[in-house]
């Protein structure tokens, strides 16, 4: 018996959703009283992982997988499930993961629980905490059945270091013809992803118009962050979609978010309330952002901006 | 091509959520229902596709009879024909599998809905419909042509998109991108008066096993006080944020 994840690989590195669920799979280990098996598609480091607490590592290398394709990913891990004989699968909250989580546990027969946050409040009955209602509330979801399959939202557990030595295999599933092929992405390589971000720094319609990102990029470039902005932003075209956070766009689960010029609708403080540090930048000292913040500021976005860039700058410089 | 656009019905983005019976069930007391955001952008590429490409669109509920006026809704907006599955689904796996079942019956080439529901969020019900009917499945989707049986479409990835080559029978789970904000449309008076006169099909569930089950809830603790800073003394927030929060 073992406790399952599927470790996500950037480039041959194991990103730092992987070490989270690592580090989750070994504390329910712990209480489960099992072993934590990890399978990952080409890694170039396999063992980086057993510093928190995998024992075995089934490593994948078929050529085919070289280009994500949902079913066939499904089909490594579900092979993987029976290989180790696994009846806890853990995923991350990535997009890729969340695309193959569904076929997955159809294919497992799995129970599935998704945007969970904890550790199982218990394992007889198991009953996972997740969020509901975009974050507005929680749910507490019993899992039925004798294989499950969750899926931990990001920062939920954070990183805790166990190290044991870990085992590698090749592991060599077989994989079915698909009739979907990826034919070209379309990915800004240099910049951090809201998904992978420590920090965000959003920006509203308060900034008046798309002429004005450059300081919300430098921002963001002092502070090695993601960013973002609200909805109308993104429907008028100043951002792209892929920025919209909030209830019906992205959510945020970052260290700090920062929001500028932001209004703090209900609709968009749903998606950015797991941020843990909440930093509002406003003019109007009774918008309602400043009641969901934890710092704020009164002022004008062009004038506090600037000013916070060059005094981050020294710093980080002081800093680092 | 025939589309089917599976539409959940959920809490206005505006409503505060509450619950009941001792934090067991949602409280529905006060709340206004819509149709879920991301499915009324599928629904309205739907409307595009059939006005465009001559497609049929059926649209799909499992829910009970309260579902009825966010269903006539989707009728008003366009759709020719609806779906009723007449039961309280207990989750994603219970809907994916009652979806199933209308869809082998119909024979969808397309099947529509949305990349999660705002309400219990599981981003399951696409994915896990596809599989089940052994179709296509393309998530978070931004865009989608058909061009004589040439299907293209879009997803968003963390940061950036992919661009994929499918085919029928295709679901997907659709967001903002599919269409624009600008082309969401509001039922007019006439759609609404034709709506009334559209099929609305009351089909009984099929027996399910349950896999999961939420039978209580939780609010999250309140926020504690604000810290202010003067816009002046921007070297006391960094402070704040190294020293206090250990953010940066
Ligand atoms: C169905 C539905 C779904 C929605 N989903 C989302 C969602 O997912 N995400 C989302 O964000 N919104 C969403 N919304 C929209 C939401 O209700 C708000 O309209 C939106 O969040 C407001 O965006 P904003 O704060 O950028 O703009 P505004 O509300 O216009 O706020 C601008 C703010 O900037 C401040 N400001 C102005 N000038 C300056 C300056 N010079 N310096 C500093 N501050 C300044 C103003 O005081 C104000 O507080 C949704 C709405 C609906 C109906
Ligand atoms: N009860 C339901 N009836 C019909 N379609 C649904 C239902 N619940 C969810 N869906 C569809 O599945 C999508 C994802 O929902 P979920 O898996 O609940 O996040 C929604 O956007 C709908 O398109």
């Amino acid at each position: 018996m073992s406790i399952l994840i599927y470790a996500e690989t950037q480039n041959g590195s194991f990103s730092k959703s992987a070490f989270e669920l690592a580090s989750y799979a070994r504390a329910l280990a712990n209480e489960m009283d099992t072993s934590v098996t990890a399978v990952a598609v080409k890694p170039t480091d396999p063992k980086a992982i057993e510093l928190y607490g995998v024992n075995k590592v089934l490593q994948v290398n078929n050529p085919s997988l070289t280009t994500f394709n949902a079913k066939s990913y499904a089909e490594v891990i579900s092979q993987a499930a029976q290989a180790s004989n696994s009846s806890v699968v853990l995923l991350s909250t990535s997009a890729d993961s969340k695309f193959l989580a569904p076929l997955l546990a159809i294919k497992l027969k799995a129970s599935y629980a998704s945007n969970v946050v904890a550790l199982p409040m218990s394992l007889d009955p198991f009953v996972v905490k997740r969020t509901v209602f975009t974050n507005k509330a929680y749910g507490m979801t019993e899992l039925s059945g004798d294989r499950r399959l969750i899926s931990l939202s990001k920062n939920a557990f954070g990183l805790v270091e166990q190290a044991v030595s870990a085992e590698v295999e090749v592991f060599e599933p077989s994989i079915s013809e698909s009739t979907q092929s990826v034919t070209g992405v379309d990915k800004a390589s240099d910049k951090v992803t809201i998904a992978d971000a420590e920090v965000v720094v959003s920006a509203g319609r308060g900034l008046k118009g798309p002429e004005n990102w450059g300081m919300i990029e430098t921002l963001a470039e002092v502070l090695g962050a993601a960013t973002a902005c609200s909805k109308p932003v993104s429907d008028m075209g100043w951002r792209s979609h892929g920025e919209h956070v909030g209830q019906t766009g992205k959510p945020v689960a970052a260290n700090l978010y920062i929001a500028i010029g932001i209004s703090g609708a209900i609709q968009h403080l749903a998606g950015i309330n797991s941020s843990k540090v909440k930093v509002v930048i406003n003019t109007d000292p009774e918008a309602p952002f400043f009641k969901a913040a934890d710092y704020g500021v009164v002022g004008d976005a062009f004038e506090v901006v600037p000013a916070l860039i060059e005094k981050l700058k020294v710093f980080k410089s002081q800093n680092s | 091509m025939k589309i089917l656009v599976c539409i959940s019905h959920v809490p206005d983005t505006t409503s505060k959520i509450n619950f009941k019976d001792n934090d067991t069930q949602f409280d529905t007391n006060g709340v206004q229902f819509i149709i879920n955001p991301n499915d009324e952008f599928g629904l309205t590429r739907a409307m595009w596709f059939k006005e465009q490409q001559s497609a049929t669109v059926d649209v799909i509920t499992v829910g009970d009879v309260s579902v009825e006026p966010t269903l006539r809704k989707a009728l008003a907006i366009g759709a020719d024909k609806a779906f009723r599955v007449d039961m309280n689904p207990k989750d994603g796996f219970e809907v994916a599998k009652q979806l199933a079942t209308i869809a082998q019956e119909e024979a969808y080439d397309l099947i529509i809905a949305g990349r999660e529901s705002i309400d219990y969020n599981g981003g399951m019900v696409p994915g896990m419909l596809a599989e089940l009917i052994g179709a296509n499945f393309v998530n978070n989707c931004i865009k989608l042509t058909v061009e004589d049986n040439q299907i293209s479409a879009e997803r968003e990835i963390d940061g950036g998109k992919e661009i994929l080559s499918t085919s029928f029978p295709l679901v997907i789970g659709g967001q903002k991108g599919l269409v624009e904000e600008s082309d969401l449309r509001i039922p007019n008076m006439r759609g609404i008066m034709m709506a009334r006169q559209k099929p609305l099909e009351v089909k009984e569930a099929i027996q399910t096993e349950v896999k999961t089950t939420t039978n209580k809830f939780e609010k999250p603790a309140p926020k504690g006080a604000i810290t202010m800073v003067d816009k002046d003394n921007l070297d006391e927030l960094i402070k704040l944020l190294h020293n206090e929060a250990k953010v940066i």
